[in-house]
């Protein structure tokens, strides 16, 4: 697969054949228009002609979504057939003969265009869709010359537009009622938001019972924008500025998915983002935040100049680059000189590309000349990192996100795919409607428990902390019943470890029945679900931050991926244990070595062999000692052994747990240095701010959660003049370490030197192939779609034992209920981008989801402002009644700064990475209109210490 | 770090791997924080040990107090 995005840019429109491949089907040939034409079984007439050239004329086809032969536009002759077919609908055959145009088909289709134009709006030179209209187009193709018919009987010109949406309008007047949205909103999405209401003449695309988009179950995917051949439904962006003249392929800077996108340009404008299908992450598609939400990056808000302050009581004083980097170095050297060289230390960011990680973690190991570096991974899949190592012996998920399609069951933990990973889920929901079973596990019932077509068969609502006792049990099931894949054991795990775990898990504390009280779940449910997991097919395991957060997070992803070598659902497609990572760039600031304890390529510091290879790379002698890891940090940092900090990219202030444990920490410090876009809660106690540049203006690469490495590409020039590897290397060479690179091509060619499993990688083969899964190296050049084929890397897949040991965070008198967190569809984590976009429609507020019965107990009606208080502290947020959760347990999230759920969280962590308890703290909610005393202390310093100084006058 | 903190998530580790023969939990124990604890945790952890570790599972003294500082990257 190539992809046409390097080079001079040009707009890309990328073929439309219709209707769908359909792989692997035997050869058919046939001749369609004198031209001999071979093509697999299935195939539709119009593809296959398509393929060989030849256009024929359609409106209600386009080949994301199946054939619905409703436009009559793209009928051809057959020989030997009576009529004129739909080329569409019909699959080929062995010898047919088509005809797609004479004067027949000429006639008849420029009868319906007739028809269809008779009840259009002529309004098109100033058509949104001028330019890219596929009416148009058919109506020029077709030869339309004259519409008998006159405007003057019943139509449907002067209908409402729909602008509920922030982000496109419907106007109906301009609908040619294709269905191409509806299904796009069925096939693609899986939302079933929108229907075809009324019938004959009536007929009208409707969202849900006659609502508004807005009002609608509508998600604000974009699919049925993306379908629409007119104008019916048009982005905002093209409706006020028009149509873009070149366009640049580039990868989301959202969730972990890694969506690759079109950003559709005028000069350095973005005109619109438009999903790429060669893509290999979405194959297409796109959710709300990719597809719309990215005016952050062009926000009044964003700070474009250096600037320092002596200290976090003084206003801002905007200095030039150097002044700002000499700054932030001397007072780097001077902590060093004083305190010693490991009080010094930077966190690496998920948003960032792998090449200016990479710059980072070195700068921070070869220039600071400390291992105190670590990423925001920390807070979230840490653990998976730990789990599948230690088992598995790699990092990362073990397949890509198609492999879904041959799962025949998947079960979902602590993870909630519609909202965080909208795209994936769109996959998994269409596979899912084809009869693929599921298994939830999570304390919510979440979207995917029942939506439109699917039905979970066993959601397993468990206590928020119980999760090792739920794998545990699982395990105990399949063992205790024989369900085991013996063969897979014999030959893939070793031996003495699973007759270890064998022993342990036989044991009957771990039935489900003796478990029950501990998780909550009734036990005939539990052994159902491991039934099913054990015997159902190909079964897939795939798991957000509600496993990984927890103080036993880690043995959780050890349960999980036992369960998956018990059955032997590893290393083939369809199976796997599959995190869904969580930031656009986790899983890459991972591999680029931003754990105080590993080199890029998870090799440990005190591996002599490899430390001597990165101090010939390097140039200069390293730590061979982990460094602090993120919750170290700040306790040293109280201790006063920890002085100085540059955070790249993230908002430490917000997204950690204990706000307020974080920000004495950050209070503490000599010097802190922030590099981010805005000045975000963190740049509250920051010394100098170091302006960051948005994705689209990035140059580098993002690794997905498929560990699909995607170039980001710049579609406009740095709004700082920089780009963020250029600052990092200029600090690294203020404090005494002189670093360079020519571009960002040149830090990969680096990083594919030092680190094995990215030997064959370079900007070159992104851009020939679109994108690669690591390993790419000389023993996979084409990357590695599915991990762990026929041997695990570590070499024998080993089984490690899960005790269940209850969370030290217990609930009282006083802290009756359980607190978990999340995220939401509109939201992306601290919300520094997407609270800048219209996104805000949809989720202005954080809001505390509590049952019906808790609220009624404490007297709280739905909409109440209520205080949601912890042994940590408490904070202020309107209440939500919702049965989606259990009794006892209350959720919210944690996107805006003015609830700072994170004042409420705890210190508490898992055992063996320190990733924190975010998913359990016992809370007590309490009517109050009143904000927190936290609250009101914050808003006082939030005003002071994000004052800028004016301009000196001269 | 406060000391409530450190012997918390030192017994955390240990009660990770006191499910395995005490050898074999000793060594992942010794392991685990040689390989993931800063030296300035490690020396307080130690210290703390000297002064008589209270409160601290038994698997934790026993791994940090006989063995030296090398990481054994065997199993990792």
């Amino acid at each position: 697969m190539t992809s046409p995005h390097c080079g001079t840019p040009a707009l890309i429109r990328e073929t439309d054949h219709g209707t769908p491949a359909k792989p692997g089907g035997a050869p058919v040939s046939l001749t369609i228009d004198g031209r001999q034409v071979t093509v697999p079984t299935g195939t539709s007439v119009m593809r296959a002609a398509s393929e060989a050239g030849i256009d024929i004329p359609r409106l209600c086809a386009t080949d994301s979504l199946n054939p619905f032969g409703s436009c009559r536009l793209c009928l051809v002759e057959i020989q030997g057939r009576r009529g004129t077919p739909a080329s569409c609908t019909t699959p080929v055959a062995e010898g047919m003969q088509v005809c797609t145009q004479n004067p027949r088909l000429a006639k008849l289709r420029k009868g319906v265009m007739e028809l269809y134009i008779s009840d259009h709006p002529l309004d098109c030179l100033t058509c949104p869709a001028n330019g890219n209209c596929e009416l148009q187009t058919m109506a020029g193709t077709v030869g339309l010359r004259d519409v008998r018919y006159g405007f003057d009987g019943e139509n449907h010109l002067r209908q409402e537009k729909d602008t509920s949406n922030p982000y496109f309008t419907f106007d109906p007047s301009k609908c040619i009622v294709c269905s191409r949205c509806v299904r796009a909103c069925e096939d693609i999405q899986g939302t079933f938001a929108l229907t075809i209401q009324g019938r004959g003449f009536d007929s009208k695309v409707s969202p849900g019972a006659a609502q508004s988009f807005m009002d609608s179950d509508c998600v604000s995917c974009g699919a049925c924008v993306q379908a629409c051949p007119t104008a019916t439904l048009s982005e905002n962006s093209i409706i006020e500025h028009g149509q873009p003249e070149h366009s640049v392929i580039t990868t989301c800077a959202y969730c972990g998915v890694g969506c690759s996108f079109k950003a559709e340009m005028q000069g350095e404008t973005v005109v619109r983002m438009v999903p790429y299908k060669d893509g290999g992450a979405n194959e297409g598609h796109s959710c709300v935040k990719g597809r719309f939400a990215f005016g952050y990056a062009t926000h009044s808000d964003r700070i474009t100049t250096p600037m320092i302050r002596d200290k976090i009581s003084d206003p801002w004083t905007p200095v030039s680059w150097e002044t700002a980097i000499g700054f932030a170095a001397e007072r780097f050297k001077a902590i060093q000189a004083r305190y010693g060289k490991d009080a010094i230390g930077g966190i690496t960011s998920s948003r960032c590309t792998n090449e200016e990680v990479y710059v980072v973690q070195k700068a921070i190991r070869a220039a600071f000349g400390t291992n105190n570096v670590d990423t925001c991974a920390r807070v979230c899949h840490s653990p998976t990192g730990y789990g599948l190592s230690k088992t598995f012996g790699t990092s990362a998920g073990t397949q890509d996100f198609r492999s879904v399609e041959q799962a025949d069951v998947v079960m979902v933990i602590g993870a909630n795919p519609t909202d965080g990973h909208p795209v994936f889920a769109s996959r998994l929901k269409k596979r899912l409607r084809a009869g693929a079973r599921l298994i939830v596990v999570d304390p919510r019932r979440i979207d995917l428990v029942r939506s439109p077509h699917i039905k979970a068969d066993y959601h397993l609502q468990l206590q928020p902390g119980a999760n090792v006792a739920l794998v545990n049990a699982l395990a105990h099931v399949i063992v205790s019943e024989g369900l085991e894949n013996r063969a897979f054991i014999a030959e893939r795990c070793d031996e003495a470890d699973f007759a270890y775990w064998l022993e342990f898990i036989r044991d009957p504390r771990h039935a489900p029945e003796a478990v029950e009280s501990l998780t909550g779940i009734p036990a005939a449910d539990l052994r159902g679900a491991a039934r099913l997991y054990a015997t159902g097919g190909n079964a897939a395991i795939y798991y957000g931050l509600g496993v990984t957060e927890h103080s036993q997070g880690s043995t959780m992803v050890i349960g999980m991926a036992n369960l998956a070598m018990l059955t032997g659902n590893i290393g083939r497609e369809g199976v796997g244990i599959n995190p869904l990572r969580g930031q656009n760039n986790v899983q890459g600031s991972c591999d680029m070595g931003s754990f105080p304890h590993e080199f890029p390529g998870y090799r440990h510091v005190s591996d002599d062999t490899v430390r001597a290879l990165f101090e010939v790379v390097w140039g200069t002698a390293l730590s061979a000692e982990p460094g602090l890891r993120i919750p170290n940090m700040f306790d040293a940092a109280l201790a006063g052994t920890y002085r100085g900090l540059y955070v790249q990219g993230e908002d430490i202030a917000q997204s950690d747990p204990n706000t307020q444990h974080v920000t004495s920490a950050l209070e503490s410090l000599d010097c802190l240095v922030v590099q981010d876009l805005f000045l975000n809660e963190t740049a509250a106690f920051a010394h100098v701010f170091l302006p960051g540049t948005s994705f689209l203006e990035k140059d580098g690469t993002f690794t997905n959660a498929e560990r699909r490495i995607n170039r980001v590409r710049p579609v406009m020039a740095s709004k700082t003049g920089k780009a963020e590897w250029q600052v990092t290397c200029e600090l690294a060479t203020a404090m005494g370490y002189p670093m360079h690179y020519d571009s960002a091509a040149d830090i990969m060619d680096e990083i594919a030197r030092v680190t094995p499993t990215f030997r064959g990688v370079s900007f070159d083969l992104l851009d020939r192939k679109g994108s690669v899964q690591w390993p790419c190296n000389d023993a996979a050049p084409d990357g590695t779609p599915t991990m762990h084929i026929g041997g695990f890397v570590r070499g024998k897949g080993r089984f490690m034992i899960t005790e269940f040991v209850p969370s030290d965070e217990r609930t009282s008198r006083f802290f009756p209920l359980i607190l978990t967190t999340g995220r939401i569809l509109s939201q992306y984590n601290v919300g520094a981008q997407t609270r800048r976009t219209d996104n805000v429609a949809w989720h202005p507020e954080d809001i505390l989801e509590i049952h019906p019965h808790d609220a009624e107990q404490r007297g709280i009606q739905d909409g109440e402002m209520v205080s949601l208080a912890s042994r940590m502290g408490a904070t202020t947020l309107r209440a939500c009644l919702s049965d989606r959760m259990p009794q006892g347990v209350v959720y919210t999230t944690f996107h805006h700064p003015v609830t700072g759920a994170n004042v409420v969280t705890t210190d508490h962590s898992d055992w063996a990475t320190n990733c924190p308890e975010y998913k359990r703290t016992a809370v007590q909610v309490t009517r109050s209109n009143q904000a927190s005393d936290w609250q009101v202390q914050k808003q006082d310093a939030d005003s002071e210490r994000r004052r800028i100084a004016p301009p000196a006058a001269e | 770090m406060k000391e409530q903190d450190m012997v918390r998530m030192a017994n955390q580790i240990a009660a990770y791997f006191a499910s395995y023969p005490a050898r074999t939990g000793e060594q992942e124990v010794h392991n685990h924080i040689t390989s993931f604890w800063e030296p300035r945790m490690r020396s307080h952890l130690r210290d703390y040990i000297l002064q008589g570790g209270k409160g601290l599972h038994p698997l934790v003294v026993a791994a940090m107090a006989e063995r030296n500082e090398s990481v054994s990257l065997s199993r990792s």
